[in-house]
């Protein structure tokens, strides 16, 4: 498959590691930024084909791993509604709730559906007059167009039936926590290519002048993981601190104007709550008045369903800042495994928890649960 | 197997057991294998049932004979390259095959839905016997029930199979030995994927058709060659992985995996990308893994390349002493990962 | 984030911007993908796509220069170190 394949390729893999073996002099810690590079790391193994001396933290980039608690058992109220279709993101079905995850619900009879896209939400909508269909908007910047394009498609049809439960995150303020931190260890990212896709990466140039870090734009391929790689090595070493764009040929240092537009017009940046981290000001996205008509939380009653205490052992908001490993929490693999989660980062296919949750049992030697 | 998960004071009401049952427990995946353990085999533990195997095989007067089931729940009825008929028919005469057993007669147990149009229910029997004929079986015997509208998919179908194992191979996972070849008998994801596609409304230049076929000749002509064959297992849910950490942990052996050598169509790669699925787990209806000695990996591969249905058959991989119940996957940019089980099933994803 | 896949424009329809589709091709398999945020983008261009939306046109020149950069690179390093593939 083109640009895909040539990305893949073990022989260019092994000049690129070369060249990163032969640039560094001293230890790096670096962290990804998007969750699906911590997906492509794992599943290439590039964190074990790197240098001892390059250590890649898993950031907070997933948007599964992130969204409140709050926001899980809103979305479980709401699906197990039998006035509601409730469709989502495959991501989001097994999520831990306080008390369960949409899948369950789906098991007790909820209409729960899965889409592909956002659009697909808006089409169940035209097809089923007599139910109210609610889609779960969540992702960073990458997904927003697609979610906004979807409340705009449905306004210009005067869809009465269709609203969106929206959980937006941004970026930049999570790396200016993350950076802020006084325990912070990173000393260089690689940031999310395709929410650079979107944005652009000027939002970048002041954050990594105010905290003196290189920030490199970085696709998903291992090739490009690599080649980010060995940018941000390079700058480490030379004494740089500067927004570099390893992902050219997708991302542009203005990004996609026409879907910034369509997200401007229809969101608005707001304070959210990052589960597991808490309040991070201007950090989300919510809808603007003239789209509050399709917000779910307006158009519901939810407020029964409050903010909740996070399973007092689950460690995933300091495992999402690069602050602790995952198997540095009481309750790894014992009360927490892949089948019964404790906390999101358990539960997604790239959180760091169920990454580290099939490694350890290569480093510990520890036999496999059967 | 998975510990019982304690609940210390400080959590809240963790999901540490789901008290009912999840579309997830039929997955494949570790969640339908602990439901076996925990629910039937706990329940019904025999010498039979307890060798962990796709078939039982019954010593019988001196004949030897296999007996299996497989309940058939697909939606859409009809997919490319099969039906929910094709598939009941070839995943019964699989799992005798898997035993080197020659399939002698099959029953067909039918729960049909309120309303279901009869002519479907014609289209679905027609592609089963069409099915039975070209794996060479006869449906002798069966039974009809039909159930309230909405309490069914369309249909149900389950089948139960007989056969005769005429070899001197003792098939199970309990011998496999460490040093033996893993050998794959062809591409995988065709048939999850062909599933996927029609659900997800994905369309085709060519479309993506289920590899749902018959593997009783490959499978007997490999056990009647000769070869050693300590275990064959037919891939199902929970695709290519699932099948090799079944076999690592029914056996206690571990398993080193090469993904360069296991072949994926581009449809079905092109298919993946775009859901995010990972081919390793994707069903299959029409492939399995052999267990053989080293020595003799080149022969079976031989043998079964003399076959349409796995003439792309190659060794994949190595069987390990340890460490027990675990398969290693060597990418492709040479490194070492685990190819775990997958808790649930695989769903479509976006990050 | 996320999952975005390159594809090839193989047709395109629609005459209101927001909804114009094209029928994106990924290694054979073809799915309708929203054009909205590429207005400008034609049939057999390469596109990059999530969650049904096209994001961004793939700049075939910048894809090959990372190949090229890494042929300079090697060539001024020697071959440092074996690979490890």
């Amino acid at each position: 498959m083109k640009f895909i394949d040539e990305y893949r390729d073990p022989a260019a893999a092994g000049r690129w590691l070369a060249a990163i073996r032969g640039l560094v002099t001293r230890p790096w810690t670096l962290m990804e930024v998007c969750g699906g590079q911590t997906h492509a790391i794992l599943k290439y193994g590039i964190d074990e084909l790197l240098p001892r001396e390059v250590t890649l933290l898993h950031g907070p980039g997933c948007p599964v791993c992130v969204t409140p608690l709050e926001k899980i058992d809103r979305a479980v109220e709401l699906a197990s509604r039998s006035d509601v279709i409730f469709c989502s993101f495959g991501d989001m079905l097994r999520v831990p709730g306080t008390d369960r995850d949409l899948l369950s619900v789906k098991a007790s009879g909820g209409d729960v559906r899965i889409v592909y896209s956002p659009l697909d939400a808006v089409r169940i909508a035209t097809e089923n007059p007599d139910k109210q269909v609610v889609f779960f908007a969540v992702g960073f910047e990458t997904t927003a167009p697609g979610n906004a394009m979807a409340v705009y498609q449905a306004k210009r049809a005067g869809l009465g039936n269709f609203s969106v439960l929206v959980s937006h995150v941004l970026v930049p303020p999570a790396l200016e926590a993350i950076l802020g931190s006084p325990s912070c260890r990173v000393q260089g990212f690689l940031a999310a290519g395709h929410v650079c896709a979107v944005m652009g990466y000027s939002e970048y140039i002041p954050i990594a002048a105010r905290y003196k870090v290189p920030i490199v734009v970085t696709g998903f391929e291992p090739i490009d993981l690599l080649h980010g790689v060995f940018l941000c090595l390079k700058q480490l070493e030379e004494g740089r601190a500067e927004v570099e764009n390893q992902y050219a040929r997708v991302v542009s240092e203005l990004g996609n104007r026409p879907a910034q537009a369509l997200v401007r017009e229809v969101f608005g940046v707001v304070t959210r709550a990052w589960r597991g981290i808490g309040e991070i000001p201007g950090s989300g996205l919510g809808l603007n008045e003239a789209f509050a008509g399709f917000d779910a939380e307006r158009r519901f009653d939810l407020s029964a369903v409050g903010p909740r205490p996070e399973p007092a052992e689950c460690i995933a908001g300091q495992v999402l800042q690069g602050l602790r490993k995952p198997h540095e929490c009481q309750a790894f693999g014992t009360r927490c495994t892949p089948e019964h989660p404790l906390g999101a980062t358990m539960v997604s296919s790239e959180g760091a928890c169920a990454a580290y949750y099939q490694h350890r049992r290569v480093v510990g030697g520890q036999e496999g649960s059967r | 197997m998975s510990q019982a998960n304690d609940l210390s004071p400080a959590c809240p009401t963790p999901i540490a057991r789901y008290p009912q049952v999840l579309l997830a427990h039929g997955g494949g995946g570790r969640l339908m294998h602990q439901l076996l353990e925990r629910v039937f085999l706990s329940a019904f533990s025999n010498p039979w049932l307890d060798t962990g195997h796709d078939a039982a095989v019954i010593d019988a007067g001196g004949a030897r004979i296999a007996f299996t089931t497989d309940s058939y729940v697909v939606h859409p009825l009809f997919f490319p390259g099969g039906s929910i008929g094709t598939l009941a028919v070839n995943g019964t005469v699989n799992d005798l095959a898997m035993a080197g057993a020659r399939p002698l007669g099959l029953s067909a147990g039918f729960i049909v839905e309120e309303g279901l149009p009869i002519e479907t229910l014609e289209r679905v029997v027609a592609s089963m016997q069409g099915a039975a004929r070209e794996a060479g079986v006869s449906v002798v015997t069966g039974d009809t029930k039909v159930v309230d509208r909405g309490k069914g998919d369309g249909v149900f179908i389950n089948t139960a199979g007989i056969g005769l194992v005429e070899h001197p191979c003792r098939i199970a996972p309990a011998s496999v030995r460490p040093g033996d070849a893993v050998i794959l008998s062809g591409d995988v994801g065709r048939h999850g994927m062909a599933i996927m596609a029609v659900r997800e409304g994905l369309q085709f230049e060519s479309a993506i058709e289920s590899d749902c076929a018959p593997l009783t000749a490959p499978a007997l002509d490999l056990v009647s060659s000769g070869v050693d064959v300590h275990c064959l297992r037919d891939i199902t849910r929970g695709g290519l992985a699932s099948a090799l950490n079944e076999i690592a942990g029914g056996a206690r052996v571990g398993m080193t995996v090469d993904e360069r050598q296991v072949p994926v169509r581009e449809d079905v790669r092109g298919a993946c990308e775009i859901l995010g699925f990972d081919p390793m787990y994707v069903a299959n209806e029409g492939r399995f893994v052999a267990f053989v000695p080293t020595a003799e990996a080149a022969r079976a591969v031989e043998v079964l390349r003399g076959h349409p249905v796995s003439e792309d058959a190659r060794v994949i991989g190595r069987v390990t002493s340890e460490p027990a119940g675990l398969v290693f996957l060597r990418t492709v940019l040479g490194a070492t990962r685990v190819l775990d089980m997958l808790s649930g099933e695989q769903l479509p994803r976006i990050c | 984030m996320c999952l975005a896949v390159p594809g090839k424009i193989l047709s395109m329809s629609g005459d209101d911007p927001w909804t114009r589709t094209a029928k994106v091709s990924f290694g054979g398999v073809v799915i309708d993908v929203n054009l909205a945020y590429l207005p400008d983008v034609k049939v057999d261009d390469y596109v990059i796509v999530h969650a049904g939306f096209a994001l961004s046109q793939i700049d075939e020149a910048e894809a090959l220069r990372i190949f090229e950069d890494l042929s300079g690179l090697t060539a001024e390093l020697g071959e440092d170190g074996e690979p490890a593939v």
